[in-house]
C-alpha cells in the first residue's frame, strides 16, 4: 500500500517513505527537499495553521461580543446564577482526555500500531461525543428555565460563543470518523497522514480554544 | 535515522506527521502524559482559585487569565507541537501574527465599549430629559 503511494504521490514524504528502509528514506525526503523546497507535510501544516489561527480570531471576535455584554442582563440571570462548575469540569476534563487521546492516536499511526490507532481515535470520539452530550444538555436545561439566547444580550452572546465552540467539535467528531475510515480503507498512505495531521492539529486547538472559555467564561463568570 | 535531529528522537520533540520508530514510542507518549499532568494540574488550581476564598477577590479574574494562559502554553507545547518542532519558524511568526490581531480584537473591544458606557447617557435619564 505505502510503495504504490511514493508513485502515486511523487512528493509523498512522510508516509510512504516508511516503507523503505528507515535510514535510505529519510536521506531521500532530504535530497528530495532540498530539490524541491519543503516537504509537503510542511506545507501542508502551514496552511493549516493559518486557517487554525484564522479560526482563533474568530473566537477572539465572538469572545470580544461576550465580554462586552456579560454585564447586559437585562434584568435576567447572570452567569454566577446560571453556570454549574461540575459540569464544567467534567466538560474539561473530557476534552483534555481526548486531547491526550488524540496524540496518542497520531503517535500509533507514525508508529504504523494501528490497535493503538483505531483504540486512540474510538477514546477521543467516545469523550469528545461526551463533551458534546453534556454540552446540549446543559444549553437545554438552560432553554428550560427560561434563560435561552432571546432572553439577554449576554445570553446571547453566551450561546453564540459556546454553541460555536460545540459546533467545531461535532465537526470535528465527523471528520474524527471519517479519519478512521480511510485509514482503514486506504491504509497510512501519506496523504491520509497528512489529513491526519491536520485532524490532529484541529482537535488539539480546539482543547486550546476551550481552556480560554472554561477559564474566562465559567470560572470568571462564577467568581465575579 | 537515529542520529538525524529531524528524526524526532534525538531533538527532544516529535511534531505530528513527523516519521517515529517503534523504539521513539515511549518517548512520544511520556511527552503527551507530561502535558496531561501539567494541564491536570493548571485546570485544578483554576477551578480551585474560582471557588475558594483565599484569592482576594478582586483579583480572581486576573489569576485565572494568567492561568489560563499558563495552560494553553503548556498545549501548545505538548500537544500542539507546532512551534516546537523542525522548521517551526513560519508557524511561530504566524502564531504571534494571529495573537496580535486577537489582542487588538478583545482589548481593542472592550476599551471602546466601556469609554462609551461611561460616556454616553443611560437610556432611562435621555428619555427623562426629553420629555
Amino acid at each position: 500500500m505505502s510503495t504504490d503511494a511514493v508513485v502515486i504521490q511523487g512528493g509523498g514524504v512522510a508516509g510512504g517513505a516508511m516503507a523503505l528502509v528507515g535510514g535510505h528514506a529519510h536521506a531521500a525526503a532530504l535530497t528530495e527537499e532540498a530539490a524541491h523546497g519543503p516537504s509537503k507535510r510542511i506545507v501542508v501544516g502551514y496552511g493549516f495553521w493559518i486557517f487554525l489561527i484564522s479560526d482563533i480570531i474568530l473566537f477572539a471576535a465572538l469572545f470580544a461580543t461576550y465580554a462586552v455584554l456579560t454585564d447586559a442582563t437585562a434584568g435576567g440571570p447572570s452567569g454566577r446564577d446560571l453556570f454549574e462548575l461540575e459540569t464544567v469540569a467534567v466538560e474539561t476534563g473530557c476534552l483534555l482526555l481526548s486531547t491526550v487521546f488524540c496524540g496518542f492516536a497520531g503517535i500509533g499511526a507514525q508508529a504504523r500500531k494501528s490497535a493503538l490507532y483505531y483504540g486512540s481515535m474510538a477514546a477521543t470520539f467516545v469523550l469528545g461525543a461526551t463533551f458534546v452530550a453534556i454540552e446540549l444538555h446543559e444549553f437545554a436545561g438552560m432553554i428550560n428555565a427560561g434563560a435561552g439566547p432571546s432572553r439577554s444580550a449576554f445570553l446571547s452572546g453566551f450561546f453564540a460563543l459556546i454553541g460555536c465552540h460545540g459546533l467545531h467539535v461535532s465537526a470535528g467528531l465527523l471528520w474524527l470518523l471519517t479519519m478512521m475510515a480511510q485509514v482503514y480503507a486506504k491504509g497510512y498512505r501519506a496523504d491520509i497522514m497528512r489529513r491526519l495531521l491536520c485532524f490532529a492539529l484541529f482537535w488539539h486547538t480546539l482543547d486550546i480554544i476551550w481552556v480560554a472559555l472554561f477559564s474566562l467564561v465559567y470560572l470568571v463568570g462564577v467568581a465575579r | 535515522m537515529r542520529d538525524d535531529p529531524r528524526a524526532g528522537g534525538v531533538h527532544g520533540d516529535v511534531a505530528p506527521g513527523d516519521e517515529i520508530g517503534p523504539q521513539d514510542l515511549p518517548h512520544a507518549v511520556r511527552g503527551y502524559l507530561i502535558g496531561l499532568v501539567l494541564a491536570t494540574l493548571l485546570t485544578g488550581v483554576s477551578f480551585y482559585v474560582a471557588k475558594s476564598t483565599l484569592v482576594w477577590q478582586p483579583s480572581i479574574p486576573i489569576a485565572l487569565s494568567v492561568l489560563a494562559v499558563a495552560q494553553m502554553g503548556v498545549h501548545v507545547v505538548f500537544f500542539l507541537h507546532i512551534t516546537s518542532g523542525p522548521d517551526s519558524i513560519n508557524n511561530v511568526m504566524a502564531l504571534a501574527f494571529g495573537l496580535l490581531i486577537v489582542m487588538l480584537l478583545v482589548f481593542g473591544s472592550l476599551w471602546i465599549m466601556t469609554q462609551l458606557d461611561h460616556n454616553v447617557m443611560p437610556m432611562d435619564r435621555l428619555m427623562q430629559m426629553q420629555r
